[in-house]
């Protein structure tokens, strides 16, 4: 298959591990700060071709995962109201709120469809002029122009019943978060599809300001050890800077339509992050004039969204690096991927979820 | 468990085993290990006893329908225990305003299924119900067959042992793809046909060929790797897989690399997992060949000495992890 198999071929990985192994000279972690990366480092068994000196740890990069219970209660009042359908992305489905998840809602007779992008959210408003159709806008920049341009559409053609629960999130400030606490992070893989959209430069400040290395990485096995192997030689030869290996998608500055959108329907906000709490100008709240647009104004302000999390549960120290799913008292016991108790568990691309289905070494 | 049953309790995955374990099973005081169909002896002959029922939505795909679907899946248990199908019984929960042309075109299809496959079926019920009450038909089936003498041990796996070789008949992953394209909602065309075949005479030939077959298993709802995690608790062996052994369609391939589907977990209709000695593996894959319905065989694995109850897999690219059972859904109402 092409555009696969040229970057699974078994020769070319055997090359880049022996590549990796002849280079390393040291420990070296490596964090990944994209959920599409987590996944397929464990689903090709990645970490068992590495030496033992290169540990890989997974970031705040699921956008499942960082979003706080408080999203999921606001999503589930306005599921419970008269009149609406709830559009979401498959992967929030089951993530647990306080007292329920999207799922839950659904038996309970809720009006909430699976769908793919934002557009075919707007779809559905056209579709039912009578009810709100409100789309539950998560993830990074890869997912937030697609809401922008559906709003901008949703405007254009007059769609006056579709509304967007937004929990967009940026990325740069959550890796500036991990950082500026002191961590033993010496690279990052960075998020191939965030930067197809920002563009690498969104991750200058890294080498700059921390003195660390980032390569910009695609999401094939070929992809991700040579992403490791220029990492090792930058620690190697203390040649910290932002390298593009995606070179396929990725360009300095990015996809400026897509930009573009983004900058006409959102404007930067702090933001709540699970594990980290508000981490300053990390969101994406809705400009004025999109305001009509936001879905918040269903949500009854009366009471305050808890953030309350389980207290043995380690995703927040999880999500930062400093600890492995194992580390965790509930991990594989009471938190498994079919009742899962923290947010690492619920989606396929949390560090606990992949932990769990793929590891063979705990 | 929760306090209403969930889709994925219906996936076929863990938590299909857990609502079975804690409501069914032991109420029922079956016999562990629980296998496609019962063995029960009469008269001093061993019988294969099983009854599976159809939901597919649509009832009709590309490559068959819930007819066909029905047949084969009941004959496909018998074998694969090791017995010659013999006799099937059929119940229909009909929705008020299903066309009955349709009725016709499935009801045809079993005829000429359980006639190919030299089966009977012997009786049958009919209920209607009102509209909205069920979605359009279900069908259920039931069946028997004589175990020959030497298969009793082929549903239990009993005599596998470290270094026998795992076989499948073709590729992974069509007969959930199939119907999963003809629900329309993908707004592209799946060039993909369900794999749904009875599969008794393709498994006679391999039996009759004197070669050693120590398991068989049908690999529906789930799929190959759940079935593998299955056989590996039962028989607490280890159990490894050659990723890129196991025959998959580059359409699925392309498909699950889409929509983020693994064709290990995806369900066939007309796929059978056999364990076999190492000595007589490569034979078995050329009888299995040498049919159309086996046309793709591979060796796909083996069983391991260590790594008790745990099922690893060699990916595609030479890495080692766990291949588990599946956890939640995948795709509900594939069968």
């Amino acid at each position: 298959m092409k555009y696969i198999d040229e970057y699974r071929d078994g020769r070319l990985i055997g090359k880049l591990a022996e590549a990796i192994r002849r280079e390393v000279c040291r420990n070296y972690v490596f964090m990944e700060v994209c959920g599409g990366h987590t996944n397929a480092i464990h689903r090709f068994g990645i970490p068992s071709l590495l030496p033992k000196e290169i540990k890989l740890i997974s970031g705040p990069g699921c956008p499942v995962c960082v979003t706080g219970k408080d999203f999921i209660d606001k999503a589930l009042d306005c599921a419970g109201q008269q009149d609406v359908i709830i559009a979401s992305f498959g992967d929030l489905i089951r993530v647990p709120g306080s007292h329920s998840s999207l799922e839950g809602a659904r038996r309970e007779g809720a009006d909430i469809r699976i769908v793919i992008s934002a557009s075919e959210a707007l779809e559905i408003a056209a579709l039912n002029p009578g009810k709100k159709v409100i789309f539950l806008g998560i993830g990074f920049e890869t997912t937030a122009p697609g809401t922008a341009v559906t709003l901008v559409n949703s405007e254009k053609e007059r769609i006056t019943n579709f509304f967007v629960l937004n929990a967009h999130k940026t990325m740069p400030n959550a890796m500036d978060a991990i950082l500026k606490d002191g961590s033993s992070i010496d690279g990052f893989i960075c998020p191939g599809h965030v930067a197809a959209i920002t563009g690498s430069e969104i991750f200058d400040f890294i080498p700059e300001r921390y003195n660390l290395g980032c390569v910009v990485t695609g999401f094939e096995p070929a992809d991700i050890l040579h992403a490791v192997l220029l990492l090792v030689k930058q620690v190697n030869n203390a040649g910290q800077k932002v390298e593009i290996q995606y070179r396929r998608a990725v360009t300095k500055k990015g996809n400026t339509l897509a930009k573009k959108y983004m900058a006409q329907v959102f404007e930067p906000c702090d933001a709540w992050w699970r594990g980290f709490g508000i981490i300053p100008d990390s969101g994406l709240r809705l400009k004025e004039e999109f305001r009509i647009h936001d879905a918040e104004r269903f949500v009854p302000q009366s009471e305050s969204k808890s953030h309350t999390e389980d207290k043995y549960c380690l995703c927040g120290e999880i999500l930062r690096g400093n600890k492995v799913p194992p580390d965790c008292s509930l991990f594989g016991r009471d938190c498994i991927p079919d009742h899962p108790v923290g947010a690492c568990m619920v989606s396929m691309e949390g560090s606990c979820n992949t932990w769990f289905r793929y590891r063979l070494d705990e | 468990m929760n306090d209403v049953i969930t889709l994925g309790q219906g996936s076929g995955g863990r938590l299909t085993h857990r609502l079975i374990e804690e409501v069914f099973s032991k109420r029922f005081g079956m016999s562990e290990p629980l296998t496609d169909s019962a063995l029960v002896s009469a008269r001093g002959e061993m019988l294969a006893f099983t009854t599976d029922s159809y939901v597919v939505d649509p009832l009709f795909f590309p490559g068959g329908n819930i007819g066909k679907l029905a047949v084969c899946g009941t004959i496909n248990d018998l074998a694969v225990s090791g017995a010659v199908p013999g006799f099937l019984s059929t119940a229909f929960i009909i929705e008020e305003g299903l066309p009955v042309a349709d009725l016709k075109i499935i009801v045809e299809s079993m005829a000429d299924e359980a006639e190919k496959a030299h089966v009977k079926i012997v009786t049958g019920d009919t209920k209607v119900v009102e509209r909205g009450k069920c979605d359009k038909l279900f069908i259920n089936t039931s069946g028997t067959g004589i175990i020959k003498p030497g298969y009793e041990h082929i549903s239990t796996g009993k005599r596998i042992k470290p270094g026998d070789k795992l076989i499948v008949n073709g590729s992974l992953g069509n007969h959930a793809l199939a119907v999963l394209g003809a629900r329309n909602n993908l707004n592209f065309r799946i060039p993909v046909e369900s794999d749904c075949a009875a599969l008794n005479h393709l498994i006679a030939s391999v039996l009759e060929s004197g070669n050693e077959i120590s398991f068989m298993r049908d690999l529906t709802r789930g799929g190959l790797a759940t079935v593998l995690n299955e056989l590996a608790v039962m028989i607490n062996m280890g159990i490894f897989v050659n990723e890129s052994s196991v025959p998959v369609d580059d359409p699925v391939r392309g498909l699950c690399e889409m929509l983020g589907f693994d064709p290990l977990y995806l369900a066939n209709e007309g796929k059978v997992l056999f364990v076999a000695g190492s000595d007589d593996a490569q034979h078995i894959v050329e009888i299995l060949r040498s049919d159309p319905l086996g046309r793709s065989a591979e060796v796909i694995g083996e069983i391991l000495p260590e790594m008790r109850a745990r099922v690893v897999l060699k990916t595609s690219i030479g890495g080692e992890r766990i291949l588990d059972m599946l956890s939640g859904t995948q795709i509900p109402r594939i069968c």
